[in-house]
C-alpha cells in the first residue's frame, strides 16, 4: 500500500491543482498523461484500491533519462490495466511498436519449435540465458501489495517449487535469515538479488518492508532460478555457461509449464489474457515478459559504425555484462531480445538465436580484416 | 477573498479539530466514513497477525512499542483524510536502524495521526521525550526572547549562531501524506504570508522548479539550499514525491532568516548569523515567527499546535517546540577530553559534525545543540544552550591554561 492518501478526500481538490508538472519529463507516461485522461482516471481506483497517483509515483519522481525512455508508470494490480486503459493503452502502444487495444498476443511456449540455437559458438558465447516474470492471480502485485499478501505469494511459491523433481529438484533460500555462507555461495553463483536501489522501482513502493517474503530458489543443477518477490511475484531464469540457447530455452519452458501446473492446482494460476499476454508490474515486461540473451564477446563488431543498426535491424538490444544499465567490459556485451508484446516466446528467442550467429560470423569475418557490409541484415 | 479551496478546507478542518476537540476520533472517523471506499475493506484479506511487521531485527522507538496486539487494535484504522498505521510505520519498517542511534521509526501523516494512532505515538513520544508522558502532562510554549540571560558568546570560540523550528499549517496533511494541491496550497499560503514580512525581515522567495542556475548557485554558496532528501528514513515516509513541485526557499535580503518550504515539515524556520550573538538570533527568530503566525492568521490559516504536544510536526522527534538552537564551537582540546560525552549529557546538549545530522566534526569544530524538544520551552531549551555553551567554553579556556575541569551536575529534567 504506497502513500497516497485516500483518493475520495483528494476529489475534493481541483485538477489543475492535482494535475503533476510533467514539463520536465521524458518518460511514455509522461508523454501521455493529458490534463483530460489525468481528469478522466482520477476518480477511479482498482477493486483492491489503486489508484492513478500510484499507477504514476514512479513516473512523476522520475522525470527520465534524456537518451533513454523509460515507461514511467507501473501496475497495482491485475485490473489496473483496464481501470486506467485510458492512460496505459496508448503509453503500451508507445512502448510496444505500436501495439493496438484490439491486438492480441501469441503465447507459445513450445520449445521443439526452436529451430537451431544448439551450435552458438562457444568462443564467443560465453552463457545462454532467458528470463521471464510471471504474476499470481489474486494477488495484488509488488507496488501495492501488503505483508500479508507477499507472505502469502511467498508460501505459495515454496509450495509449488518443492514439489519439483528430476533435474528441476532444488532448495529455497529466504533474504531474511540467510546464513552467511549461503548469501555468499549465491553472490559467487551470480544468483543473488539485492534491494532495489533504483528509484524507478524505490518510487513505486516495491522496496517496501525489504527483505520480509523475499528469497531465491534454484534446482540443485543451478540452471534453473527462481526470484520470489523482487520486483514481480517471480522471475523465473533459465541459465547455464556456453551458447547451447536450445538447451536453456528447452528448460525454460519445460519448468515455467510444470510450475504453472502446480499453481493452477492451488486455484491461483498466473494473470494472462489474450490481449496482453502475461500481466506484469511494469508494462515494459507484457507480453512474454521473457528477455532471452547472451553473453557474447564481440570487440570489433562493437566498435563498427554499424553495430547499432544491425541491432535494431535484428530485433535486439545491448546491456552491459551488469545488466541494464551498465557498461560491457572487454568487448562482451549482453544481447538480447528488445520485444516483449506482440510477438511470441519462440520467435523472440529465434531472433536472438539467428541474430546472435549472424553477429558472430560478423565478428569472425571482421577478425580476418574482410567487410561485412554484404551481410547487414535486411529490418526484421 | 477566501478560495473555493480554502472553503473546502475550513469545512474539513472543523472536522478535524472536532475529532480532537471530542475527545474520541471514532466522530470524525464516522463523519467521512461515507467518503471511505471500499478500498481498505476490499484489500484486508489477512487477519493482523498475518500483517503483523516482522521486527526482530529492528531498533527504533516504533519497533520497541508496536505489539501484535496495538497493531491489531490500529491497523484498520484511518485519520479522517484516509491515512494508515502501515503508512505511518513504513519508514520504521524498511529502516531496522542504527545499532548505536535509536531513530524514530514512525511518522504522522496528519495532525490527527497523533490522536487515532495515539496508541502507539504516546509511548513512542515518551520514549524519546526522556518519559514526557503526553497522556498526563502539558507543553509550555513561550517565545519571549526579552526572558534571556546573556547569550552573547566568546567570539574566539563560536564561529556562527543558529535557531531552527518547524511549523505545520493546519488542516492541509503533512508531507508524507500530503497530496500534490495540498503541498501547492502549503506553498501559496506561507509564500503569500511571507511576502508580508517587513524591515530587516524582508526578502523573497526561490521555488526549486524556477530558479535559475545563477540563483541555484548563490544559494548552494550561501548554505541554504536544500536537496532532494536520499536519506532512506525520509524517502521510505514518502516525503520525497513529486519532488521538486512546490518546493522552495525564501529568506530575507540579509540573509539571516530563512524558510524551507515542503521538505521534511511544511515550514521550517531557521534564523541565523555568523558569530557568537545567539541572543539576536532568537529575538530575531521569536519576532519572525510571530509575525508569520499573524501573517497566515489573517488569511484564515493557522499553525498546527495543541497543549499537550505543542507544535505538530512530522516526525515524533520535533513536536513541542521542533527547536534545534546551536552554534558552531571551537572546541579541540575539550573534544578529546575523555569526559566530554558526559559533560554534554549532563548539560542536555548533543554534538554533530559541521555538516549536520550525522557528519563528521572537521577541525575541532562541533555543532553543539539542544537534546530536548518536548516538555521544555523555547526560552528554557535556548537558555540551557547558552548556559551550556558558555561552561563547554569554560572548559575549553581551563584545559588551554593546562587546569583540569569539572563535569557539571545533570540538569533536572521537566520543572
Amino acid at each position: 500500500m504506497p502513500f497516497n492518501c485516500h483518493n475520495d478526500y483528494k476529489m475534493k481538490f481541483s485538477l489543475d491543482d492535482e494535475f503533476p508538472d510533467l514539463s520536465q519529463h521524458n518518460n511514455h507516461m509522461a508523454k501521455v498523461l493529458t490534463k483530460e485522461i489525468y481528469g478522466k482516471l482520477r476518480s477511479k481506483s482498482t477493486p483492491s484500491g489503486f489508484t492513478l497517483d500510484d499507477v504514476i509515483q514512479t513516473g512523476v519522481d522520475n522525470p527520465g533519462h534524456p537518451f533513454i525512455m523509460t515507461v514511467g508508470c507501473v501496475a497495482g494490480d491485475e485490473e489496473s490495466y483496464e481501470v486506467f486503459k485510458d492512460l496505459l493503452d496508448p503509453v503500451i502502444s508507445d512502448r510496444h511498436g505500436g501495439y493496438k487495444p484490439t491486438d492480441k498476443h501469441k503465447t507459445d511456449l513450445n520449445f521443439e519449435n526452436l529451430k537451431g540455437g544448439d551450435d552458438l559458438d562457444p568462443n564467443y558465447v560465453l552463457s545462454s540465458r532467458v528470463r521471464t516474470g510471471r504474476s499470481i492471480k489474486g494477488f495484488t502485485l509488488p507496488p501495492h501489495n501488503s505483508r500479508g499478501e507477499r507472505r502469502g505469494i511467498e508460501k505459495l511459491s515454496i509450495e509449488a517449487l518443492a514439489s519439483l523433481e528430476g533435474e528441476f529438484k532444488g532448495k529455497y533460500y529466504p533474504l531474511e535469515g540467510m546464513s552467511d555462507a549461503e548469501q555468499e555461495q549465491l553472490i559467487a553463483d551470480h544468483f543473488l538479488f539485492d534491494k532495489p536501489v533504483s528509484p524507478l522501482l524505490t518510487c513505486a513502493g516495491m522496496a517496501r518492508d525489504w527483505p520480509d517474503g523475499r528469497g531465491i530458489w534454484h534446482n540443485d543443477n543451478k540452471t534453473f532460478l527462481v526470484w520470489v518477490n523482487e520486483e514481480d511475484h517471480l522471475r523465473v531464469i533459465s541459465m547455464q555457461k556456453g551458447g547451447n540457447m536450445k538447451e536453456v530455452f528447452r528448460r525454460f519452458c519445460v519448468g515455467l509449464q510444470k510450475i504453472e501446473e502446480i499453481f493452477k492446482k492451488h486455484n491461483h494460476g498466473f494473470m494472462w489474457n489474450e490481449h496482453l499476454g502475461y500481466i506484469l508490474t511494469c508494462p515494459s515486461n507484457l507480453g512474454t515478459g521473457l528477455r532471452g540473451g547472451v553473453h557474447v564477446k564481440l570487440p570489433k563488431l562493437s566498435t563498427h559504425p554499424k553495430f547499432e543498426e544491425i541491432l535494431t535491424r535484428l530485433r535486439l538490444q545491448k546491456r552491459g555484462t551488469g545488466g541494464v544499465d551498465t557498461a560491457s567490459v572487454g568487448g562482451v556485451f549482453d544481447i538480447s531480445n528488445a520485444d516483449r508484446l506482440g510477438s511470441s516466446e519462440v520467435e523472440q528467442v529465434q531472433l536472438v538465436v539467428d541474430g546472435v550467429k549472424l553477429m558472430v560470423e560478423m565478428e569472425k569475418k571482421l577478425e580476418k580484416g574482410e567487410s561485412i557490409d554484404g551481410m547487414i541484415p535486411a529490418q526484421k | 477573498m477566501a478560495s473555493s479551496f480554502s472553503r473546502v478546507l475550513s469545512s474539513k478542518r472543523n472536522i478535524g479539530i472536532l475529532s480532537l476537540v471530542g475527545g474520541s476520533v471514532t466522530a470524525g472517523f464516522l463523519l467521512h466514513r461515507e467518503h471511505v471506499s471500499a478500498g481498505a475493506a476490499v484489500r484486508r484479506r489477512y487477519p493482523a497477525s498475518a500483517e503483523y511487521p516482522d521486527l526482530r531485527k529492528h531498533n527504533n522507538c516504533m519497533a520497541s512499542h508496536l505489539t501484535p496486539a496495538i497493531y491489531s487494535k490500529l491497523c484498520d484504522k484511518a485519520t479522517p483524510n484516509g491515512y494508515m498505521l502501515d503508512q505511518a510505520i513504513q519508514t520504521g519498517v524498511d529502516n531496522p536502524g542504527h545499532p548505536f542511534i535509536k531513530t524514530v521509526g514512525m511518522v504522522a501523516g496528519d495532525e490527527e495521526s497523533y490522536e487515532v494512532f495515539a496508541d502507539l505515538l504516546d509511548p513512542v513520544i515518551k520514549e524519546r521525550h526522556n518519559g514526557y508522558d503526553p497522556t498526563t502532562m502539558k507543553h509550555p510554549t513561550d517565545l519571549d526572547s526579552s526572558k534571556i540571560q546573556s547569550g552573547h558568546f566568546d567570539e574566539r570560540y563560536v564561529l556562527s549562531s543558529r535557531v531552527r523550528t518547524g511549523r505545520s499549517i493546519r488542516g492541509l496533511s503533512l508531507p508524507p501524506a500530503c497530496t500534490r494541491a495540498e503541498r501547492r496550497e502549503v506553498e501559496r499560503v506561507v509564500v503569500d504570508a511571507l511576502a508580508g514580512l517587513k524591515g530587516d525581515l524582508s526578502g523573497r522567495y526561490y521555488s526549486l522548479t524556477q530558479m535559475t542556475e545563477k540563483e541555484q548557485q548563490q544559494l548552494i554558496d550561501d548554505h541554504f539550499l536544500f536537496d532532494k532528501p536520499v536519506s532512506p528514513l525520509l524517502t521510505c515516509a514518502g516525503m520525497a514525491r513529486d519532488w521538486p513541485d512546490a518546493r522552495g526557499i525564501w529568506h530575507n535580503n540579509e540573509k539571516t532568516f530563512l524558510i524551507w518550504i515542503n521538505e521534511e515539515d511544511h515550514t521550517r524556520v531557521i534564523s541565523m548569523e555568523r558569530g557568537g550573538n545567539m541572543r539576536r538570533v532568537f529575538e530575531r527568530f521569536c519576532r519572525g515567527l510571530k509575525e508569520v503566525e499573524r501573517l497566515i492568521q489573517e488569511r484564515g490559516w493557522e499553525f498546527m499546535w495543541n497543549e499537550r504536544l505543542g507544535y505538530i510536526l512530522t516526525c515524533p522527534s520535533n513536536l513541542g517546540t521542533g527547536l534545534r538552537a546551536g552554534v558552531h564551537v571551537k572546541l579541540p582540546l575539550l573534544s578529546k577530553d575523555a569526559r566530554f560525552s558526559k559533560i554534554l549529557d549532563n548539560l542536555r546538549l548533543q554534538k554533530r559534525g559541521t555538516g549536520g545530522v550525522d557528519t563528521a566534526a572537521v577541525g575541532g569544530v562541533f555543532d553543539i545543540s539542544n537534546l530536548d524538544r518536548l516538555g521544555h520551552s523555547e526560552v528554557q531549551l535556548v537558555q540551557t544552550v547558552i548556559d551550556g555553551v558558555n561552561y563547554l567554553i569554560e572548559c575549553e579556556k581551563r584545559l588551554e591554561r593546562g587546569q583540569d575541569i569539572k563535569v557539571p551536575p545533570p540538569l533536572k529534567q521537566f520543572k
